[in-house]
C-alpha cells in the first residue's frame, strides 16, 4: 500500500486540542462599560480623495473613520460638506421629527393601537443625511430602520401611521406588518421582512438605470448583522462586475437583536473593509455625525452618477433602544452602553453645531420639539379616525386575495368566496 | 377536442423547429418587440447558453440586453427583481433547475410577493427560464423536477411546455405576463420527443406535429391546458417530457385515453381537468418529480374533491420515487412505460 500523507490518526505530539471561538460581547447586563478600546480618530483627519479615484485608494477610509464634527462642535476637514445653516436646520428638524414619531408610535404599540413597532433612535443621522444627499428620484431600497428617509422626503406622517395601524386607509390594505412601508412615488422600495434581499435588488435597479442610460442611482441599506447574509455577497459581486451606479450602506449599530457585531465578523475587521475584496470603493463614517454621513453619501453618489461605480459605506453607530417592541435589550447588554456611547447622539451633535455657529438657540430647539410633538400628535389623531389595529376587519375580505397575481385565478376567486361566507358566520353584524 | 393544427391556429407560416430553436425564437421575438426585455444568466451571452437557447441574441441585441452573469443564482434573481422594479422585463436563466435553490428566497419571498405586499406599487414581471427533468443521465443535480416547490408559492406562475410549438407560444406569453413566471424546459425533449423507451434510438422533432412552429409573434394563454388526445376511457393529466411517454404507452396498450397536457400548473386549467374526468370517470396523474407532496398530490386531491361522484376508481399517481435522482439506476427510477402500464392496468380492470 502506498504511503499517503500523514493525516488521520497520526499522533500530533503536544499540540493543544482545537478550540472553537464563540464571540462574546464585552459587556453584559449590569456590567461597567469602558469604551477605551474603541479607536475614534479626531474629526477632520482623513483626506477626501477625488471621487474618480481608484477603489483601492479608499482603503484607509475603510479602516479608519470619516468624521466632520469635532469635540468643539465645529465642522472641520476636507469632508466638511459646507452646508448652509438653513439646510442644517432642516436636517435637524427631520431628525427630531423622526425621533418624535418613533416615540409616539412606540407608545401607540404599548397602548395596543398596533401590534409592532421599531424605533431608529440614535441612527437618525444616517437616514436623514442620505435623503438630503441623494436626488429625490434616486431609488432607496431600505431595511426596516430607515423611516427617516420617508420622513425627510415629505411622505405624510398620516400615511405612515395608517400603515402602522393597518387601518382602513392603509395603502397596503392591512397586508403588511407595521413599518414595512412601500412608497414608490417617494423612491422608497417596498420593505421585506427577509433580511438583505433588497441589497441585490438595488444593484439590479441600478443596472437597469444604466441599461436605459438614465441618470438615477440606487441606494440600499442593511444592518451589520444582515451583512452576513449571502445576498450581501451577491450584491457586492454584481455591483462590482457591472460597475453598477449604487450606494450600498451597512448600518453598523453594534447589535443584531441580541447578537453583537462580533457574530457578523466585526472582531476581525471593519465592515467597510470588505469593499476592498470586491474592488469597490469603501468609506467608514461616524454614523452619528450627520455631516460626515452627508459628505460620504454625496461622494458615493457623485461617483456612481459619473459611471465610476459602486461604493460601500459603513455607518458606525449605536442602536440606542431595543431591537423592536418585542425586544428587551436589558436581557443581553449593559444599559450603560447607550448612555456612554462615545459618538454621542446625532441630534444633540447637530444641535450643538448649529449653536456653535450662532444659527440656533435653546429656545428655538425647545419650540421645535414642542411643534414636532404636536405635529405627530395631530397626525396620530387624524390616522386614528381611520381606525387602529385593535378594531380589526378594516378591509373588504376580497382585498386579501387581490394582488397575489395581476388577476385573480379561479382558485383565489373560490377562496375569496369562502372567506366571505365564513365572515357571515363569524361576524354576522359586520358590513364591508 | 384535438388541438387544431398549429398552422390553422395562427396565420403565420410554420417551420419545423426543435424546442431549443423555438425558445430561441421566442426570446428573439420578444427582444425585438419590447426594449425592456433583457436576458441574463450564466453563459447566456457571448457563448449563447450551454443548451444554445440564447445563441446569437447578444450579437443581435447587444451586451446591454443579453449578458453573462456571475455564478450566483441569488444575485441573478435578486438583480432581476430590482430590474423589474425599475420597469424592465427580465428573463433570467438558471442553468439547471437543480441550481435554482440559492435563488429561492428571492423568488419566494420577493418576486412572488412584491405585488401583494406593495399593493401593486411594485411588480416583478420576470420569467425565470430553467432546464429541468431527467432522462439524460444527469444524476442528482442535472435531473430534478422541482415544480412543486413553486406551485406551492402564492404569487408565482409555473409553466412547462411539451412541444416546440408550445414552448415558443408559452414563453412569449410568460414574458408578456405581469406576474413572475417560472418556465421549466424539459431538457430531455429539447431535441426530440421521448417516449420512455431509453433503449431505442432517440428521435428528432422532425415529423412531430408539435414541431411546426409559426414564424414571428404568437402567444398561448397561460392557464390553458392542451388536449393531446381525446378519449373516453381514462383521463391522463401530464406535462413536460411525460406527455410523450404517456402518449406512447397508452397507444401501445390500446386504451382510449384522454391525454391532457396541463402546460400551466398554476394557474391550473381546472375546467379542462373536471370536464375530462367527468367524462371518463378515471384519472391517472403522471410526473417525473418525486411522489410525496409532488404536484400530483394536488391534482389527485382536486380531482377527488371536484369529481368524486364521477370517479369509478381511485386516482392513480405515477411519479419518480422518493429518492434523489440516481445516476446508474436512472431507468429504474424514471416513471416509464412499465410503471405507467401497471397503473393503467389497475385503473382499467373492472
Amino acid at each position: 500500500m502506498a504511503e499517503g500523507p500523514s493525516g488521520t490518526g497520526t499522533p500530533r505530539g503536544n499540540l493543544p486540542p482545537l478550540e472553537l471561538h464563540v464571540p462574546e460581547p464585552r459587556y453584559r447586563p449590569g456590567e461597567t462599560v469602558d469604551y477605551a478600546h474603541l479607536v475614534i480618530p479626531p474629526a477632520g483627519q482623513l483626506a477626501r480623495p477625488d471621487e474618480a479615484c481608484a477603489a483601492s485608494e479608499t482603503w484607509p477610509l475603510t479602516t479608519q473613520m470619516v468624521r466632520v464634527l469635532g469635540d468643539d462642535h465645529k465642522a472641520i476637514g476636507p469632508w466638511n460638506p459646507g452646508l448652509d445653516p438653513e439646510t442644517l436646520r432642516r436636517m435637524l428638524r427631520a431628525m427630531a421629527l423622526t425621533r418624535a414619531f418613533d416615540d409616539r408610535m412606540y407608545r401607540g404599540q404599548r397602548q395596543g393601537k398596533t401590534s409592532f413597532y421599531m424605533k431608529s433612535t440614535g441612527e437618525e443621522a444616517i437616514s436623514i443625511a442620505c435623503a438630503f444627499a441623494l436626488a429625490r428620484d434616486d431609488m432607496v431600497f431600505p431595511s426596516y430602520r430607515q423611516q427617516g428617509i420617508l420622513i425627510s422626503r415629505g411622505y405624510p406622517l398620516v400615511e405612515m401611521i395608517n400603515q402602522i395601524y393597518s387601518n382602513r386607509a392603509d395603502r397596503l390594505k392591512g397586508r403588511q406588518l407595521p413599518i414595512m412601508y412601500s412608497a414608490k412615488d417617494y423612491g422608497f422600495f417596498t420593505i421585506s421582512g427577509n433580511l438583505a434581499t433588497q441589497f441585490p435588488q438595488a444593484v439590479g435597479w441600478a443596472m437597469a438605470s444604466a441599461i436605459k442610460g438614465d441618470t438615477r442611482i440606487a441606494t440600499s441599506f442593511v444592518g451589520e448583522g444582515s451583512s452576513a447574509e449571502g445576498d450581501f455577497h451577491a450584491a457586492m459581486t454584481f455591483a462590482a462586475v457591472y460597475n453598477a451606479p449604487v450606494v450600498l450602506n451597512v448600518v453598523n449599530n453594534q447589535w443584531a437583536i441580541s447578537s453583537f457585531s462580533g457574530f457578523a465578523g466585526a472582531e476581525r475587521t471593519t465592515f467597510a473593509a470588505r469593499a476592498a475584496g470586491y474592488g469597490i470603493a469603501g468609506l467608514r463614517v461616524d454614523g452619528n455625525d450627520i455631516l460626515a454621513v452627508y459628505a460620504a453619501t454625496q461622494w458615493a453618489a457623485n461617483r456612481a452618477r459619473a459611471n465610476l461605480g459602486p461604493t460601500l459605506i459603513e455607518h458606525f453607530t449605536y442602536r440606542a433602544e431595543g431591537h423592536s417592541t418585542s425586544d428587551d435589550p436589558n436581557a443581553y447588554r449593559s444599559a450603560r452602553e447607550a448612555e456612554d456611547w462615545p459618538l454621542g447622539d446625532p441630534i444633540t451633535r447637530l444641535k450643538q453645531h448649529l449653536l456653535a455657529l450662532g444659527e440656533w438657540s435653546e429656545a428655538q430647539h425647545e419650540a421645535m420639539d414642542r411643534e414636532l410633538a404636536e405635529e405627530v400628535r395631530a397626525a396620530t389623531k387624524e390616522a386614528e379616525k381611520n381606525g387602529i389595529l385593535g378594531h380589526g376587519l378594516h378591509h373588504p375580505f376580497h382585498t386579501m386575495f387581490e394582488d397575489v397575481f395581476e388577476e385573480l385565478p379561479w382558485h383565489l376567486e373560490e377562496q375569496a368566496a369562502q372567506a366571505i361566507r365564513e365572515r357571515e358566520t363569524k361576524w354576522p353584524d359586520w358590513k364591508e | 377536442m384535438i388541438e387544431d393544427a398549429p398552422i390553422s391556429l395562427h396565420d403565420a407560416p410554420t417551420r419545423q423547429l426543435n424546442m431549443i430553436e423555438a425558445i430561441n425564437e421566442a426570446l428573439d421575438v420578444m427582444m425585438a418587440r419590447d426594449s425592456n426585455v433583457v436576458i441574463m444568466g450564466e453563459d447566456v451571452g457571448y457563448f449563447g447558453g450551454v443548451f444554445r437557447a440564447t445563441a446569437g441574441l447578444q450579437t443581435k441585441f447587444g451586451k446591454n440586453r443579453v449578458f453573462d452573469t456571475p455564478i450566483n443564482e441569488c444575485g441573478i434573481i435578486g438583480a432581476a427583481v430590482g430590474m423589474a422594479a425599475y420597469g424592465l422585463r427580465p428573463v433570467p436563466e438558471i442553468q439547471f433547475a437543480d441550481y435554482i435553490y440559492p435563488g429561492l428566497d428571492q423568488l419566494v419571498s420577493e418576486a412572488a410577493r412584491l405585488r401583494y405586499r406593495s399593493a401593486g406599487e411594485f411588480i416583478a414581471p420576470i420569467t425565470v427560464r430553467s432546464p429541468f427533468g431527467g432522462g439524460i443521465f444527469g444524476g442528482q443535480t442535472h435531473s430534478q423536477s422541482p415544480e412543486a416547490l413553486f406551485t406551492h408559492v402564492a404569487g408565482i406562475k409555473t409553466v412547462i411546455p411539451a412541444t416546440p410549438h408550445d414552448a415558443k407560444g408559452l414563453l412569449i406569453a410568460a414574458i408578456e405576463d405581469n406576474d413572475p413566471v417560472v418556465f421549466f424546459e424539459p431538457k430531455r425533449i429539447y431535441n426530440g420527443p421521448f417516449d420512455g423507451y431509453y433503449d431505442k434510438p432517440s428521435r428528432p422533432w422532425k415529423g412531430h406535429p408539435g414541431s411546426q412552429v409559426p414564424e414571428g409573434y404568437y402567444s398561448i394563454p397561460l392557464g390553458k391546458a392542451r388536449t393531446v388526445r381525446e378519449g373516453s376511457a381514462l383521463t391522463v393529466l401530464v406535462y413536460g417530457t411525460m406527455v410523450h411517454v404517456a402518449e406512447a404507452v397508452l397507444a401501445e396498450k390500446g386504451i382510449d385515453a384522454e391525454i391532457i397536457d396541463l402546460r400551466t400548473l398554476v394557474p391550473l386549467d381546472i375546467e379542462a381537468v373536471e370536464k375530462s374526468v367527468e367524462k371518463t370517470g378515471k384519472c391517472l396523474v403522471i410526473h417525473e418529480a418525486t411522489r410525496t407532496s409532488g404536484f400530483g398530490a394536488e391534482l389527485a386531491a382536486l380531482v377527488q374533491e371536484r369529481c368524486f361522484y364521477h370517479l369509478e376508481a381511485p386516482v392513480e399517481r405515477v411519479t419518480g420515487f422518493d429518492t434523489p435522482y440516481p445516476h446508474s439506476l436512472e431507468w429504474a427510477y424514471f416513471p416509464g412505460p412499465v410503471r405507467i402500464g401497471e397503473a393503467v392496468d389497475r385503473l382499467m380492470k373492472d
